[in-house]
């Protein structure tokens, strides 16, 4: 009682009301989910990683607007593409500042060395930084990106060009993504005459809008305002990490203002801000699908008529109530609508059990046939309780007489399983990491990802790997969108899976946060996010 | 006196004697590897391996290593964490002085509150108002501490939003890690308005140091009661008040002073479990403290971490217990004749 009548008083007489104010809405403090691996995101493709690192202390040649998806300029302010679509001129920016913090301080401007030393660090294993910090970069090993860049060359200081070995339409795309953030060639230099090149991962020196400060496992990430950006944009004097790993402790912070933001609101707790006038939830489709793959390599799945006919058998629409509580949009075919080439008159399937039966009937399926369902043993944004959508599966199934054994493992074991093609049906599915199709077309169903074990339908079709091929070597949006819609109809027919839901990304913030923009296309970012309180 | 100093200091050496062998036996007991979990380093090559062996004394009889290991733990080479890679001297040295902290403060705000309303209790002994602070007082005793705060975070913090509920200060001050005890760092932090940080760190301090310091308060009250009236009924109370000396004469010389003699060997035994529940406290209040941290290191299987931070905690507690102890026979010589008073 006295503690409480003590600082009741020390906050009446204190200073004033105004000067409190001022210095609460000078800083933004966001609850994240947990630490970061590193501070460089080239390393890592951990949304946590990319979250605290990507928008807020580095800046990419490229950027996705948030809106239309489209791809932008950053720090490229202008690009051309050669006819033959193999080489690509970029122009950088001018006037153009690295951060200078405590540990460093930059006397020249960003230019094209920088980002000749930021790519060629991922795509020489000659280069002298390759090996530090582990010298493995998954995102671009993935993609074999190294692999397509012949050379890199520096025209001038503010003009770089890129030769392709061959033609590859989301090269754009893959330059616009949180792990394609510019280093600084100088601060690394530096760092290697000092004998701590290590330090360049976890001492990071980019051009965005926050310079890093200091960061204590468990605790904190603290970033400052760099005062010299480049962006006409107005930022809060610090940025703060608040490390909270429990998803119902970061919500009661939202809800005392002990956090202005916070990350992955879980979907049950929804509701809670949504009802609140002092929150905000912004929501939007993310660049994700959750599917039910068929092993159409195991006979009866090898038939399209009997693919078809389970397709007909669910409900998506209950599905979509029941797992995802309505934080999820029907998926029609693989494209989430937050992708440029999204089809928005794409076919569905529909709940026709009748219709089911008869094709079951047709196919020569006995009543009482017995299949498999897998379902993934962990939580995902595409699909937040695969056991409980394989249960309601199995009661829709037995409505046109199948059998259903739900079948889950731990995610290794489930995850060797499936690349050995032990399943008859899986529920599982897919996060991109931009928003070109051809991430999603080319690792989910193309021949190629059948060993690589990403095409969980096992499903190889030479018209359908000629037409990715022949949109991803095409420039024009509006020719790759009629292809992609080709695609899509194919697909369709085919039914190799079943799209079922585009789960929603969430973020939640304070009313009091002015400009915060939800990203689909990778990390949070507070640049140009002021707090009026 | 000096006896006395003397077989204090060796029932303190022998009783921590022990617990650094218990802790050292816990590097064998935990699962993994022994060097690792004395070390909190894991061996890269061998090379290394050999080098921490040889420091360790790893192939020595268990009496060498133990010795070694003593020797260690005093030139303050208490090994690594296993999960933040820090030095775990230094992850004590923060803790640790927050919780102490927030105890201080919970005995404080207990001792304030308590004693008052305690004696208040005594003097009015078997009327309503007794009866009322009595009850009372037993109902917050009675109270489990993890229950209790999070009522209180469900009241004031969520419902109310008068105090917030984690940390010990807005993250928005950047005030450097010194001495560990957060009010005296904002004192001795750079660039901060120190007054503003204070406010936030008393309104941060709240709810924590209440629902800590309830249970202690309700014992307090119990205590000084009970041995207020003792006091009364004693025949210098009554020779005092033949004698024609004001009550108030009565109370401050004769009454308060006799009362509260036995009230703080009592204290000592508050303390123990004061840091019990400090421990579940600072878990709910995400409050940087020991309890937190040990927590955090069951939950990460950090084994240097829970070695060195048992040994911290029980030689904590026990230093404080003695010291009291021995605070007290230095008041009070006689207290050996003392009975224990009853709560």
């Amino acid at each position: 009682m006295a503690l409480m009548a003590l600082s009741a008083l020390l906050a009446v007489s204190g200073c004033s009301k105004h000067q409190k104010d001022d210095f609460y809405q000078s800083g933004i403090i966001y609850c994240s989910e947990s630490n970061p691996v590193n501070f460089n995101p080239q390393l890592d493709t951990s949304a946590t990683t990319s979250d605290a690192t990507s928008h807020q202390i580095y800046d990419r040649l490229l950027d996705f607007d948030p809106e239309s998806g489209r791809i932008v300029p950053s720090l490229a302010s202008s690009w051309n593409i050669s006819d033959d679509g193999l080489i690509y001129t970029f122009q950088l920016r001018k006037n153009v500042q690295f951060q200078s913090t405590s540990y460093f301080t930059p006397t020249r401007n960003f230019n094209a060395d920088d980002v000749l030393f930021s790519i060629n660090r991922w795509r020489q294993a000659s280069h002298p930084y390759h090996n530090v910090s582990g010298g493995r970069y998954p995102y671009f090993e993935s993609l074999g990106l190294a692999e397509n860049i012949a050379s890199l060359k520096r025209i001038n200081g503010y003009r770089i060009e890129i030769h392709l070995a061959q033609r590859d339409s989301s090269f754009l795309a893959n330059l616009a993504t949180d792990f394609s953030v510019v280093l600084s060639q100088e601060y690394a230099d530096y760092l290697m005459d000092q004998g701590t090149p290590e330090k360049l991962d976890h001492f990071p020196i980019g051009t965005g809008p926050f310079e890093f400060e200091s960061y204590r496992k468990d605790h904190f990430i603290r970033y400052l305002r760099n005062d010299d950006y480049w962006r006409d944009t107005s930022q809060a004097e610090r940025l703060i990490y608040d490390i909270t790993p429990k998803s119902s402790l970061r919500l009661a912070k939202l809800l005392t203002g002990e956090c202005d933001a916070i990350a992955f609101p879980a979907q049950t707790e929804l509701d809670i801000i949504r009802n609140r006038d002092e929150l905000d939830l912004a929501e939007k489709p993310g660049l994700n699908v959750g599917f039910w793959a068929f092993n159409t390599q195991r006979p009866p799945f090898d038939n399209p008529k009997v693919r078809r006919a389970l397709a007909y058998a669910i409900d998506k629409n209950t599905l979509l109530e029941a797992v995802y509580f309505d934080s999820a949009s029907r998926a029609k075919s693989l494209l989430p609508a937050a992708s440029w080439a999204y089809q928005n008159d794409a076919e569905d399937t529909a709940y026709n059990p009748v219709l089911a039966r008869k094709l079951l009937k047709e196919a020569g399926i006995e009543p009482g046939f017995t299949m498999t369902i897998w379902a993934i043993p962990i939580e995902r944004a595409y699909n937040p309780n695969a056991a409980k959508m394989a249960e309601l599966i199995q009661r829709y199934l037995s409505d046109v007489d199948i059998n259903v054994n739900i079948v889950t493992y731990d995610w290794t074991t489930f995850r060797r399983h499936l690349r050995e093609g032990l399943h008859d049906s899986v529920l599982i599915g897919w996060s991109a990491d931009n928003g070109d199709p051809d991430n999603f077309y080319r690792p989910l169903l193309s021949c190629g990802a059948i060993p690589s074990g990403t095409n969980r339908a096992m499903w190889c079709n030479e018209e359908y790997d000629a037409l990715i091929e022949r949109a991803l070597k095409t420039e024009d949006l509006e020719q790759r969108k009629a292809l992609y819609k080709q695609v899509n109809t194919l697909l369709f027919k085919e039914l190799p899976l079943v799209p079922i839901a585009h789960a929603y990304r969430y973020q939640a913030h304070r009313e009091a946060l002015k400009g915060m923009q939800i990203n689909p296309y990778g990390g949070v970012r507070f640049g140009g996010v002021i707090k009026q309180l | 006196m000096i006896r006395i100093l003397g077989r204090y200091s060796v029932l303190f050496i022998l009783t921590l004697l022990v617990l650094a062998g218990m802790s050292f036996a816990l590097a064998y007991m935990f699962p993994g590897d022994v060097l690792s979990n004395l070390t909190g380093i894991t061996p890269q090559n061998q090379i290394q391996r050999n080098v921490l062996a040889e420091q360790h004394k790893l192939d020595a009889g268990y009496l060498v290593q133990f010795s070694n290991y003593l020797w260690q733990l005093l030139s303050g080479n208490w090994g690594y964490s296993f999960v933040s890679g820090l030095p775990l001297r230094k992850e004590i040295g923060l803790a640790l002085p927050a919780t102490i902290e927030l105890a201080a403060y919970a005995m404080l705000v207990a001792l304030l509150v308590g004693v008052p309303v305690g004696c208040y209790a005594g003097l009015r002994s078997y009327t309503k108002t007794d009866y009322l602070i009595n009850s009372a007082s037993m109902v917050g005793y009675s109270f489990p501490v993890f229950w209790l705060a999070l009522v209180f975070i469900l009241i004031f913090s969520l419902e109310l939003n008068i105090a917030p509920l984690s940390g010990r200060n807005s993250l928005l001050f950047n005030i450097p890690d010194q001495t560990g005890f957060i009010l005296i760092d904002i004192l001795l932090a750079p660039d901060v308005d120190r007054w503003l940080a204070f406010t936030d760190a008393l309104h941060h301090l709240m709810l924590p140091t209440l629902a800590l310091s309830v249970i202690s308060t309700a014992s307090l009250i119990r205590i000084t009661r009970r041995s207020i009236i003792d006091v009364l009924n004693r025949p210098y109370i009554a020779a005092a008040r033949s004698r024609g000396l004001s009550r108030r004469q009565i109370f401050l010389r004769h009454i308060l002073r006799n009362a509260l003699l036995p009230i703080l060997p009592l204290m000592a035994i508050q303390i123990t479990s004061l840091i019990t529940n400090a421990i579940i406290v600072e878990t709910l209040f995400s409050w940087p403290g020991i309890g937190n941290w040990l927590i955090q290191a069951i939950y990460q299987r950090d084994y240097p971490a829970l070695r060195v931070g048992m040994l911290a905690v029980a030689s904590l507690v026990i230093l404080l217990t003695i010291l009291i102890d021995l605070f007290n026979r230095l008041i009070d010589p006689s207290r050996d004749k003392y009975e224990r008073v009853t709560i």
